[in-house]
């Protein structure tokens, strides 16, 4: 019914009634995985045929009156212009319809803000312009990047079917589990939205919000950060897999090992150090320093010929694990591990014409890490 | 009555009033009319630089992919699209309306404070000139988009943010002074017999706007000054790290913005009364209950604001609260709209270019104001929030509502401003191709917002393709469609082509400036102030 009435809706406007066509395109609200996404939906739906009631009723004497009124067909004006009875009419009505209307949004809305009794807490913090995914239960912590190539980006290969909606790593979560998820950011707001599970919160740097989802199906759900955020706004999307409970049971031990694994500090070659930090760059420093080291001046200054990049290596190192206060410049000691920390600062020393020559080893950053703590 | 006595004899004063010639006259005018076609070409100007900006974005928006423009430039783009046309655009056309209409209506002879008019016309292309250099400066433009939340339009600004923020306080101070004098002129310089329920509607709904100028400019020069102190005075008003909160931002900045989108709108209710009145043969339906309805929306915009921030995380108490009072701005909304298809109704109606304008204005704005209250739905509102979807909703409530409604009054009024009548075939090609464009370019967002796609990116996923190559052609009939009307306004005044216009200009106006006016208006109007029965 619901499908059946916004395509005749969109036919009319289109002019075309090809309904297999417009499913393709994407045209209303999905209804989601989740019960209150469901109700979401319902109480969308429900909206929009009270609008569509009202419109049809409003532009139809409208239209009688612009094509039975006209003075080409002789009508003569006729002189009303009051009516007490009828102002309290349509002041009423309107109230009343709002008022049934507010019922089930209140209803809807409070069973949205009830965060009790979660059996697993998520905490999503973001950064510019990325998500951190951290379980508060188990040792999982993880970022989950952008993975369409820059190419794609660029037009200069062909884009695939996830085009700017798919990750590295996505979040994964149980399905029939209730997951409160804590929001929170470590630099300017985002907004985090899984159109599927219905949950769009801000994020806000100090603040932690709250919103759950319990989820029905196991899936593939994208989102986007819908915050302006700066530059890569539009580049910092969000994967849900959400797989069965014996499955998320399996894939929290595996990351639970995996990243105590990648805590290791190993040696590297030089080449290895660049060919890592090539990568590091890419999703963590080239959207504001440019994938080429020229950077945006003054904002985000060029690294290549910089200062620092051709500098003291420990200031180097310093500047990428603490950042730079009262700048976008982030510290990454949290978000990078140590071997993706030597092995960008070697990359951006002897990249684009940069000619140091030395290298930064996994052991020596942690070494520095260490002595500041 | 000693003044009475002096302007009877001005006649004999061999004081013949004409303007100055050349530049100065503009300079130094105090003419209430002069200041008006000022404001008028200042807001077509912004008008044109914000819709080049459009251009840009739907340009790059056209198909997946970054074709050409960089992501911090499209930010530019958006950011300075939304201030020029709401600070720049709209708001001074309707300022450019007042000075001209306000004292014909009401029969004074000019403005209560005509110097401070001029300043406050003045101020202006200085506040617009600052804006627009940020764009070359190091570092680009404003890029935070024109809600400009915090942090990211402090901690994490481009330097030229003082630029803007500057520009805002000189923008907030002609505001205010236009505001002044809008409500001095009209409680003091009313003609004999004008009483306030006799007053025009346009008179009326300005006078409710200047109110709310007056209320929340201010805040919006708090909420800037706030935001340089942060910058550069290491104040933490908006900074959790220093005990402050972005949030705070965002109500500061919306107890201004909801009020300012009425300030966009209220005149244009009172433009649109005027026209659908006049082309029905017919007295305005309900014109006490128009007044009671826009005062109520007036007052109710004050306690809506959240309603643009039902994602933040408000508590659920605050939601409800907001949600409640945001849907009953619908009563009043929809009383206006109710009454203007009972003014209609059997009228006896033509459709020269202002009424169709006024008719689409009708339709469309209803289409806005209905997505308006499916987005006051607090639930629901999470999956709408920050989508294409509200770009819909309030372009259909900006472009064919207070837009049309200005290009309405202009086509309206022109004839007696001018003493000649716009071409009609072209504004009716004006009219149909921009009805045409707007829907073309605004419609098919509804689907992409509800479909999914966030504002303010400058690549999107492949499912929204299709959608945005038509809203982009839409944006491009629309925006080169307005030449027509620029062509067409240039030849009927400088071009002194077109028939004369007759006194009353339409065939039974009501209102002063028609019955009590020749065409053109003379230079200067009613100083001996006309009868009002």
């Amino acid at each position: 019914m619901t499908r059946v009435g916004i395509s005749a809706l969109s036919a009319l406007l289109l002019l075309t009634s090809s309904h297999s066509a417009f499913a393709e395109w994407g045209l209303n609200m999905t209804e989601g995985v989740t019960r209150i996404s469901h109700e979401v939906h319902d109480l969308h739906m429900i909206i929009f045929y009270i609008c569509v009631a009202i419109a049809v009723a409003v532009f139809g004497v409208m239209l009688y009156s612009i094509i039975y009124h006209r003075k080409s067909r002789g009508a003569e004006a006729a002189n009303f212009h009051e009516s007490t009875t009828v102002e309290i009419i349509w002041t009423v009505t309107p109230l009343i319809i709002l008022i049934a209307m507010a019922i089930p949004a209140t209803n809807t809305l409070i069973d949205m803000y009830d965060n009790k009794d979660a059996e697993i807490d998520v905490q999503i913090t973001g950064y510019q312009w990325k998500w951190r995914y951290t379980y508060l239960n188990e040792d999982v912590d993880f970022f989950s990047v952008l993975s369409t190539p820059q190419d794609q980006i660029d037009n200069i290969a062909e884009k695939n079917e996830n085009y700017l909606l798919e990750v590295d790593k996505p979040l994964v979560l149980p399905i029939n589990t209730k997951v409160r998820f804590l929001l929170t950011s470590k630099d300017v707001i985002h907004s985090w939205w899984v159109p599927e599970l219905a949950v769009k919160k801000d994020t806000i740097p100090g603040f932690i919000n709250e919103s759950w989802a319990i989820i029905d199906e196991p899936g593939l759900y994208r989102g986007q950060c819908t915050e302006l955020c700066g530059a890569g706004h539009g580049y910092m999307p969000i994967v849900v897999k959400a797989v069965s409970k014996e499955e998320y049971k399996i894939w929290v031990t595996q990351q639970a090992i995996e990243q105590a694994a990648a805590k290791e500090v190993k040696d590297m070659s030089f080449d290895e150090l660049m060919a890592q930090g090539e990568k590091v760059y890419s999703t963590n420093c080239a959207a504001c320093h440019k994938q080429d080291g020229s950077g945006m001046t003054p904002m985000f200054p060029a690294l290549k010929g910089s200062a620092i990049a051709l500098g003291d290596i420990d200031k180097h190192i310093e500047m990428v694990l603490d950042g730079k206060q009262g700048t976008a410049m982030s510290a990454f000691a949290e978000q990078l591990s140590v071997s993706d920390i030597a092995a960008v600062v070697t990359y951006e020393r002897n990249a684009w014409g940069n000619d140091k020559g030395d290298s930064a080893s996994p052991k020596y950053v942690k070494e520095l890490k260490d002595n500041k703590k | 009555m000693s003044q009475e006595g002096v302007s009877q004899e001005m006649p004999h004063d061999d004081h013949h009033h004409g303007p100055d010639k050349g530049i100065l006259r503009w300079l130094y005018t105090t003419n209430h009319k002069d200041i008006g076609t000022m404001y008028l070409l200042l807001a077509l100007g912004s008008l044109l630089i914000g819709g080049c900006m459009a251009f840009v974005i739907r340009a790059e928006l056209f198909e997946p992919g970054l074709q050409l423009v960089d992501p911090n430039f499209f930010n530019q783009m958006t950011t300075m699209h939304g201030l020029i046309m709401v600070f720049g655009a709209i708001m001074p056309a309707f300022v450019g309306l007042a000075n001209w209409l306000i004292p014909l209506m009401i029969g004074a002879p000019d403005m209560a404070l005509p110097r401070i008019n001029n300043w406050s016309f003045w101020l202006l292309p200085f506040a617009f000139g600052m804006l627009l250099s940020t764009l070359f400066m190091e570092g680009g433009a404003p890029n935070f988009g024109w809600t400009f939340y915090a942090p990211l339009s402090t901690d994490y600004a481009p330097p030229s943010v003082t630029f803007f923020i500057f520009s805002v306080h000189i923008m907030g101070i002609s505001s205010v002074m236009g505001a002044v004098n809008v409500i001095v002129t009209i409680f003091n310089m009313r003609a004999p017999g004008m009483t306030f329920m006799k007053m025009p509607l346009f008179v009326w709904t300005w006078l409710i706007t200047a109110f709310l100028l007056i209320a929340v400019m201010p805040v919006l020069a708090g909420v800037v000054t706030m935001m340089l102190m942060d910058i550069h005075f290491g104040t933490s008003f908006f900074n959790a790290a220093g005990g402050g909160d972005p949030v705070l931002f965002q109500h500061v900045f919306w107890f201004f913005g909801h009020p300012e989108v009425y300030i966009m709108i209220l005149p244009a209710f009172g433009i649109i009364s005027h026209i659908i009145s006049t082309f029905s043969r017919k007295p305005l339906f309900g014109y006490t209950s128009m007044v009671f309805a826009t005062s109520s929306i007036a007052i109710l915009s004050f306690i809506v604001w959240a309603h643009h921030m039902f994602t933040v995380g408000i508590p659920l108490a605050g939601e409800l609260f907001f949600m409640y009072s945001t849907m009953l701005i619908a009563v009043p909304t929809g009383v206006k709209v109710f009454n203007w298809v009972t003014t209609m109704f059997r009228g006896s109606m033509t459709f020269e270019t202002p009424m169709l304008f006024a008719i689409a204005f009708v339709v469309l704005f209803t289409i806005g104001g209905l997505s308006g209250l499916m987005l006051a739905i607090a639930p629901a509102d999470f999956q709408y929030h920050d989508t294409y979807f509200v770009v819909a909703h309030f372009h259909y409530v900006l472009v064919p509502g207070a837009l049309f409604s200005i290009l309405a009054a202009v086509y309206y009024w022109l004839p007696k401003w001018c003493g000649r009548m716009y071409n009609e075939t072209l504004g009716k090609w004006h009219f149909w191709l921009s009805f045409i464009g707007v829907n073309l370019t605004f419609f098919p967002m509804h689907f992409v917002g509800l479909a999914g796609m966030p504002r303010r990116i400058p690549d999107y996923a492949l499912q929204f393709a299709d959608f945005n190559a038509i809203v982009s052609v839409g944006a491009f009939v629309f925006g080169l469609s307005q030449l027509i009307f620029v062509y067409n306004i240039w030849r009927t005044t400088l071009g002194n082509k077109g028939e004369k216009a007759t006194d009353l200009v339409w065939e039974k106006p009501t209102g002063l400036e028609w019955t009590a006016l020749p065409s053109p208006v003379p230079y200067h109007t009613f100083q001996e102030p006309p009868k009002v029965d």
